[in-house]
């Protein structure tokens, strides 16, 4: 019942909060992600105790053995841990600003984590399809209603982009379902490991192309990127944390959920090919971040970098790459919501985002520079921070999967520190600006964001074992099946 | 036992108080609280130095990264190298902090500096103590990352910025070889502990890519330590507060690459390859760093180069395999070289923050203290007998003599340099004429005794640092050498050298004869350096220090920002992009028989793709598709 409640308690809320419109809608927002993290807690405090997973499963459509299932195991635990928690400080975020008691605004970052833990929680491979599309909903609302300059081209784009990608998943989905064993056939997710499997080379080649090209779209992969610059710029800074933060991990638990288990096959044919794109992707991603005017966009180069290493790692399909990209995930959910928030704090006291203007912000606000700098330490994944777990992870096992490719990869970690330097410099040090002279200090409602995110960077490294622990044991069933 | 942890505890402690209370306690408590923890640290490690029964201790802290078989801990490993390394980290360390309780006293971010200098000691501390390569990596990045934010300390000055992100960077790429070293290490074994990779190589399990291994970890080591082609970081690190230099580019983390050299020498032992390409990087940078300082006007930079060229010198010696005189050299560099760096803050500090040796002179009667301290520290580093770098750089050369001679010959000619540029920058500062301004004459003035005291305690280590490591010749028993045996490949003794042969000559004549061409020019003649407008022809190469910054300006820094541009202008938005478009344009194109039944409203069409998803599961999937 616990899953349900999870899934559906936001969802309500979020619905009350559109349909009534209440006055107080960030208390009632933040107190209903507090709880839902609470909840969350509970239930993974449940799966670490017993390493069992804990699964829900309801008859849907029984004629085509479409179920209402829902499972959470070490792997989606670490999901839907990454959205439990982040929920609480993307709204907390938005205190103090006009979209605090926006009903509709905080109505739809509800729906949104409905949406995610849906997909996130599925059992279903039909029922994980739905949710992948619905969460593209909130997003879209969020995105071109409040968002800023070009939103409704941009938005529109982002939309019709990654709906594009989907089909072609869908596709491929029903291609699996309709060779599942039996007269009602079965679209579970376990099922159709079983399936897939044991599908021709060259059927699971194009399968892997379809699916991957969905997940690529939406992390996005070099080439498929051009949608996400303009649109994390052009969102609202929770839009941008939504979809960098949670949403973009869709795609990347897709690959681990689905992609790795079913199609090994077809992971020998282009599986190579994935992960040089992947590669391609950070270093690409690296090195444009390096001249952005923009520090949002730099930052939106910045993800696009990080998660090109989290697919390459995961492609490797050894156990060493999926424990490490799903660290990472959770550790990239962490440092870039709060990078996106410091970028968010200033824009609200100078107006303006662009490095050229800001400058020596550190004179009036010493918390932001602490806050800042340790979070991009955790982004340039400097030891003891989280970043470095997930990125050490990562490039050990792309580099034991081929040398060369781990030597570029690691290329990240240099061309890292320099964009993000250049950042740290561009705004927190150097001599004050016109705009940046009467720079406030950090509020208490931000520096409740900001201080817990930041202690979380630390935790993350010092303490990874809880999280490695606990999503070890379904990520060995995974690589077992690979054997 | 659990005092062990309270080392590197205490500093962390340090920082930890001093960082969340600035701006909010006074300069008086922010110097005690960021004093007293690398002063107990020192007694802790003298202790622990004076009890130590020759075994390896091993400390488990907690477990740090679990990953399928691959254990990382989180461990300590107590042995006679971390023991020397404490020492001289503590020791130096907390006189240099007492130091900057004098020398930082104006400054606004007093405690903030106090903060970070225990970060820093925190991180060495880590450094020298971890019992794996992953936690040595812990605290390699971790001192990188204060030597960033101390180089940058003054951050107003985007200058000073630029140089922190520079030593950052360089840093990074030397660790991303250091970090591919690792990543090798634990596939041939399974295990960053120095314990498991040193017993099985010695017991005969020799993976054929030790080579590589080797080479990449000096990767490490030439970032750290400042080596060519990644040096250029170090001069300008000069930006930072001057105790930083002595302390952080001197004294300490610039050595960590050395430590690591010796802390490995099983592996570097066996790539005799490696070895080879270790000396003749320390030699060509030694040599370099040489050179540049015989012409440079700035005394910090003087200094720097100096720095950059004694660090060759100890690859050098590690290049010859001879460990324990590498380190012998670690040490009584750590006391000269902060020594002479406290120095020159106190020079700056009188002069106003005024670096240029042109503009100083006659400063002797003035700060006699810093003047006598001074001069030790420059005899100590020309290798002038019996001063401590005597000793240690003599056993490097003794050994390079019988490993190369024509390193040898060469190292000869970097000591003679060294000795020359060294007396150039002491008698331009100290002796002759003022050349100041009237208002910098009238505020000259000795140090206060905070910063005299750390002086004289590093002249005294300077004049006699060469007891640690006496050799035989001069009496002594070569304790540094025995200490350390146990660690080290078991060398040939080098037989005894007498003062008239070449081996023993040679350096004596490098040291003796430039600082007696340098008195005759500077002193005699009074010759003082050229502004800068009127350097020419080959001395203004070198006074642009061969232009090797605006190389890699332009061999990487350029093109990398021109891709940057190039990309993001044009393949992602000419080309990709485009394509992207022109896909939707086509669909577009297609659909415009459609059109009437779609009204352009998107949130619609969203709407009702998912209505039709959730109806299309509800009706029954398959016979809708059949």
């Amino acid at each position: 019942m616990n899953l349900l409640f999870i899934l559906f308690f936001p969802l309500l809320i979020g619905a009350y909060l559109l349909i009534a419109k209440p006055k107080h809608a960030f208390i009632i927002s933040l107190s209903a992600t507090i709880l839902e993290a609470i909840a969350t807690g509970f239930l993974l405090y449940k799966i670490n105790e017993t390493m069992l997973p804990i699964t829900f499963i309801q008859d849907w459509i029984p004629e085509v053995g479409i179920q209402f299932s829902l499972k959470a195991d070490g792997i989606s635990g670490i999901l839907i841990g990454l959205c439990a928690l982040l929920l609480p400080f993307i709204v907390g975020s938005t205190s103090n600003t006009e979209k605090a008691n926006h009903a509709q605004y905080q109505g739809l970052m509800l729906m949104m984590q409905s949406a995610m833990m849906g997909a996130f929680l599925a059992k279903d491979a039909f029922l994980f399809y739905f949710f992948f599309e619905a969460s593209l909903l909130p997003i879209y609302f969020l995105a071109s209603k409040f968002g800023g300059e070009n939103k409704s081209a941009i938005t529109f784009k982002f939309l019709i982009y990654t709906i594009f990608g989907s089909l072609f998943l869908f596709i491929g989905l029903i291609f699996v379902y309709l060779r599942t064993p039996g007269t009602t056939h079965s679209a579970d997710i376990e099922t159709l490991y079983l399936t897939a499997r044991n599908l021709s080379a060259e059927s699971q080649g194009y399968l892997f192309m379809a699916f991957f090209v969905a997940f690529a779209i939406k992390m996005p992969i070099f080439p498929f990127h051009t949608w996400q610059p303009d649109t994390y710029t052009t969102s609202p800074s929770q839009g941008t944390m939504l979809l960098s933060g949670i949403m973009l991990k869709m795609g990347t638990y897709g690959v681990i959920r689905l992609i790795i288990p079913m199609f090994p096959l077809g992971i020998g044919i282009w599986g190579n090919t994935a992960m040089v794109l992947s590669i391609i992707g950070v270093i690409y991603g690296s090195i444009i971040a390096i001249q952005q005017k923009d520090a949002k966009r730099l930052l939106a180069y910045s993800s696009f970098a990080h998660v090109g290493l989290i697919s390459a790692g995961m492609l490797t399909q050894s156990f060493d790459g999926i424990q490490g990209a799903l660290y990472q995930m959770l550790s990239h959910g962490i440092n870039v919501i709060g990078l996106f928030f410091v970028i968010e704090i200033i824009e609200r006291r100078t107006k303006s985002r662009e490095l050229a203007q800001l400058g020596g912000i550190t004179q009036s606000s010493y918390a932001l520079t602490v806050c800042f700098i340790i979070l991009s330490l955790g982004s340039v994944a400097l030891p003891l921070t989280n970043g470095f777990i997930g990125e050490f992870i990562l490039l050990k096992s792309i580099f034991d999967y081929s040398l060369i490719l781990g030597v570029v990869a690691g290329i990240t970690i240099i061309l890292g520190a320099v964009y993000t330097l250049r950042l740290i410099q561009k705004t927190m040090f150097g001599n004050v600006s016109r705009i940046t002279t009467e720079f406030s200090t950090l509020t208490l409602e931000e520096k409740m964001v900001l201080i817990p995110l930041s202690i979380f960077v630390l935790l993350g490294g010092i303490f990874p074992n809880a999280i490695l622990h606990f999503s070890e044991e379904s990520v060995m069933q995974i690589t077992q099946l690979l054997k | 036992m659990s005092l062990i942890y309270l080392i590197p505890l205490l500093p962390f402690i340090g920082f930890f108080v001093n960082g969340l209370s600035f701006p909010n306690i006074s300069k008086q408590v922010a110097a005690i609280i960021g004093t007293i923890p690398p002063l107990v640290a020192f007694i802790l490690s003298v202790q622990l130095f004076v009890n130590y029964d020759g075994t390896t201790q091993i400390l488990h802290l907690a477990d740090w990264i679990k990953l399928g078989d691959l254990q990382i801990p989180f461990d300590l490993q107590i042995d006679a190298l971390s023991i020397m390394m404490l020492l001289v980290i503590t020791g130096v360390g907390t006189l240099i902090h007492i130091y900057s309780i004098g020398y930082m006293s104006h400054d606004q971010g007093f405690g903030k500096f106090f903060a970070f200098l225990n970060l820093f000691i925190f991180f060495m501390l880590i450094l020298v103590l971890g019992a794996n390569f992953t936690v040595l990596f812990i605290g390699w990045e971790g001192v990188g990352l204060c030597s960033y934010l101390l180089i940058g300390f003054w951050n107003q000055k985007n200058s000073y910025g630029n140089a922190a992100r520079k030593a950052f960077i360089m840093n990074r790429i030397g660790d991303l070889g250091f970090l591919v070293g690792i990543f090798l290490l634990i596939q041939n074994f399974g295990s960053t502990d120095y314990t498991t990779i040193f017993s099985s190589i010695q017991q005969g399990d020799v993976p054929d890519n030790l080579g590589l291994i080797a080479f990449c970890l000096f990767v490490g080591a030439m970032g750290k330590s400042a080596q060519i082609p990644l040096f250029t970081w170090l001069p300008d690190a000069m930006a930072g507060p001057t105790p930083v230099s002595a302390l952080i580019h001197a004294a300490t983390m610039v050595t960590a690459g050395i430590y690591m050299v010796i802390r490995a020498n099983v592996i570097f032992e066996l790539s005799p390859d490696v070895l080879q390409f270790v000396g003749w990087i320390g030699l060509s940078t030694a040599l370099l760093g040489a050179i540049i300082g015989l012409f440079q006007n700035d005394i910090k930079k003087v200094l720097a180069y100096s720095t950059v060229s004694q660090l060759g010198y100890m690859f050098m010696g590690l290049g010859a395999s001879a460990y324990s005189a590498s380190f012998f050299h670690v040490m009584t560099h750590a006391f000269f070289k902060a020594l002479l760096f406290l120095g020159a803050g106190s020079v700056i500090h009188a002069m106003s923050d005024e670096q240029d040796i042109r503009k100083m002179g006659g400063l002797k009667s003035k700060m006699p203290i810093t003047y006598l301290t001074f001069l030790l520290g420059t005899l100590a580093i020309s290798g002038i007998p019996p001063f401590s770098g005597f000793f240690s750089k003599d056993e490097i050369l003794a050994h390079l003599y019988h490993h190369d001679l024509l390193m040898w010959s060469l190292a000869i000619i970097g000591s003679a340099c060294t000795s020359f540029y060294m007396f150039r920058v002491f008698i331009l500062t100290f002796w002759g004429e003022f050349r100041g301004t009237e208002k910098q004459a009238s505020h000259l003035h000795e140090s206060p005794w905070s910063m005299t005291v750390p002086l004289i305690v590093l002249a005294i280590f300077s004049v006699a640092g060469g007891l640690i490591n006496l050799p035989h010749f001069a009496g002594g028993n070569e304790f540094l050498a025995h200490w350390l045996a146990p660690l080290l490949p078991s060398t040939e003794p080098l037989g005894e050298v007498s003062f008239l042969s070449l081996e023993m000559g040679a350096p004596l004549v490098a040291a003796f004869v430039p600082p007696m061409l340098a008195i005759i020019i500077f002193s005699s003649k009074k010759l003082i350096p050229s502004e800068d407008g009127q350097i020419h022809g080959i001395q203004k190469v070198i006074y642009q220090k061969f232009y090797i910054d605006e190389l890699y300006d332009l061999i990487i820094v350029k093109p990398v920002n021109f891709l940057s541009v190039f990309f993001g202008q044009v393949i992602d938005f000419l080309v990709i992009d485009l394509f992207v478009e022109g896909i939707g344009k086509i669909v577009q194109y297609a659909s415009t028989e459609f059109r009437r039944i779609q009204t352009g409203n998107v949130g619609y069409y969203v709407f009702m793709m998912v209505i039709s998803i959730a109806i299309i599961l509800f009706m029954g999937l398959k016979s809708w598709i059949l």
